[in-house]
């Protein structure tokens, strides 16, 4: 049994990771990585939520009317959202002004969503507890993998302390100002994802299609 | 799965409850509804508990917005500590004089804009702020001499979302601009929440909110409109966030014109405030 609860913490970090494997929670990996402790943040907050929202949604999962339960899955990660904000407001302050709206979008967040229909609903609390703290960490992972690369090449710094000595400070080391663009964690994603299949080829897709070699072709 | 209640025969109102199919009418009603009620619970339980706590941080973070504006800010400083080098007052902007109707110190501008009592309905309202509280909290910054060194008044209005709430600091003058900024406001992210780039800041310091003849010059736009001399009282707006712009050149154009604090300033200027 401890072993099979070790595996579910340690599956989704690499062999079905959320982001590189399920691609699913791509837009608040490209809003929040731009600074490391932001990220750090975010990913504690999506850990915390995914963990707990699968929790009380398998404990409700014999009581949840199928015609509406994706509904009352919503109403359940709404309100820990709207609690992690809350605490955020209270004891992170500055933080909670830099994540602004992308706490509250924690609750589009598919892997949120995705977990709660795809395991919670159908196992019992504990093990639903650990898949979302597992599939947390998962995201956390790459979140922190993107907000290093970013940081560090955008603003020469890993949480907010000075690594490389930029121009503007009298160093050596010029920022690259597209690294603190969202569309720059697109790149770093996408690197991430293809080096993640390089490593282990059984995460590439099959081919939906594949192009018919047509007869008579020139 | 089956309940264990499921075995016995339904007595009760929870037993007849379970008896009931799971995708029954009342019993996915009751479900939606009591998951609701709790829910709701916890969150307004939530928000109640956890509102002294940031009312603290939102003091704070007024009081730090204050200090930066006024150029006294430093990393790690005590921002109570520090803030105790102003001197908060009140000031009439209908008569332009400095006012003991209220404690200065905790006198609430926001909450006073609500109340019919304290404040006036405007009619000619470019900031968009419908209501003007008659006392506004002023902030004056002196020297070890006792001459007032800037001046840091408050100024709000709307942009495109929201009611921008932010502090405009002047110069001893009461014209050069010392800074500008917001300390709270519901912009886009990485569009009118630009207000925010210290790059875009950077622009204020300098430049004179009233030009010679004492027409408030001053203004936020794609470039300076004919006959103002642009170095002087023009700041370039933020590109693609034209409405948040325009709210900014609105609520400072507002705040520093007539309704107003020209007629404090221009007091203050004889030493008649």
């Amino acid at each position: 049994m401890a072993g099979k609860d070790l595996s579910m913490l340690k599956d989704p970090m690499v062999d079905n990771n959320p982001i590189t494997l399920q691609v699913l929670g791509i837009c608040s990996a490209l809003a929040v990585t731009s600074s490391l402790k932001v990220a750090l943040v975010m990913a504690i907050a999506v850990t915390l939520v995914t963990a707990f929202s699968n929790f009380f949604i398998s404990l409700l999962r014999n009581q949840i009317p199928s015609s509406i339960r994706i509904i009352v899955q919503m109403v359940i990660i709404a309100s820990l959202v709207i609690l992690v904000d809350q605490v955020l407001k209270a004891y992170l302050y500055e933080i909670s002004k830099t994540l602004s709206v992308f706490v509250g979008l924690i609750i589009t967040n598919c892997i949120v969503m995705g977990r709660a229909e795809a395991y919670a609903m159908k196992n019992p609390p504990i093990p639903s507890f650990l898949d979302g703290i597992g599939n947390g960490l998962g995201y956390s992972l790459i979140l922190l993998l993107v907000g290093v690369v970013r940081e560090l090449l955008g603003s020469g710094s890993l949480f907010g302390v000075q690594i490389l000595e930029t121009v503007n400070n009298g160093g050596w080391y010029v920022p690259n100002g597209l690294l603190l663009l969202p569309p720059s964690a697109f790149f770093v994603i996408g690197l991430l994802i293809w080096g993640f299949r390089t490593w282990k080829p059984a995460q590439v897709e099959k081919r939906d299609y594949k192009i018919m070699e047509t007869e008579g072709a020139h | 799965m089956p309940n264990a209640e499921n075995t016995t025969a339904p007595t009760g109102l929870w037993a007849r409850f379970n008896a009931m199919p799971l995708d029954s009418a009342p019993r996915t009603i009751t479900v939606a509804v009591v998951l609701c009620l709790i829910c709701s619970m916890i969150v307004s339980g939530a928000a109640v508990l956890l509102k002294p706590q940031q009312e603290i941080n939102k003091t704070l973070d007024k009081k730090t917005n204050i200090l930066k504006v006024a150029g006294l800010f430093e990393a790690g400083v005590d921002v109570e500590k520090a803030f105790g080098a102003f001197e908060p007052r009140l000031v009439d902007v209908a008569t332009g004089k400095f006012s003991d109707a209220a404690d200065a110190a905790t006198y609430d501008q926001r909450a006073a804009a609500k109340d019919p009592v304290l404040s006036v309905a405007l009619d000619n309202d470019p900031a968009s702020i419908k209501r003007q509280a008659k006392l506004a909290s002023v902030y004056l910054l002196r020297d070890d001499a006792g001459k007032i060194e800037r001046i840091i008044l408050p100024v709000h209005g709307y942009g495109l979302w929201s009611t921008l709430y932010g502090f405009i600091a002047l110069n001893a003058d009461g014209n050069e601009v010392y800074g500008l900024r917001f300390y709270s406001h519901g912009e886009t992210p990485g569009l009118g929440a630009e207000v925010d780039n210290p790059k875009w800041m950077a622009q204020w310091p300098g430049k004179l909110v009233y030009g010679d003849n004492g027409s408030v010059d001053i203004g936020v736009g794609k470039s300076a409109p004919a006959g103002i001399d642009g170095s002087k009282h023009h700041i370039d707006a933020i590109a693609g966030a034209t409405l948040t712009s325009r709210g900014v050149d609105n609520l400072v154009k507002f705040w520093m014109g007539e309704q107003g604090f020209k007629t404090f300033l221009d007091n203050l200027k004889k030493g008649e405030a």
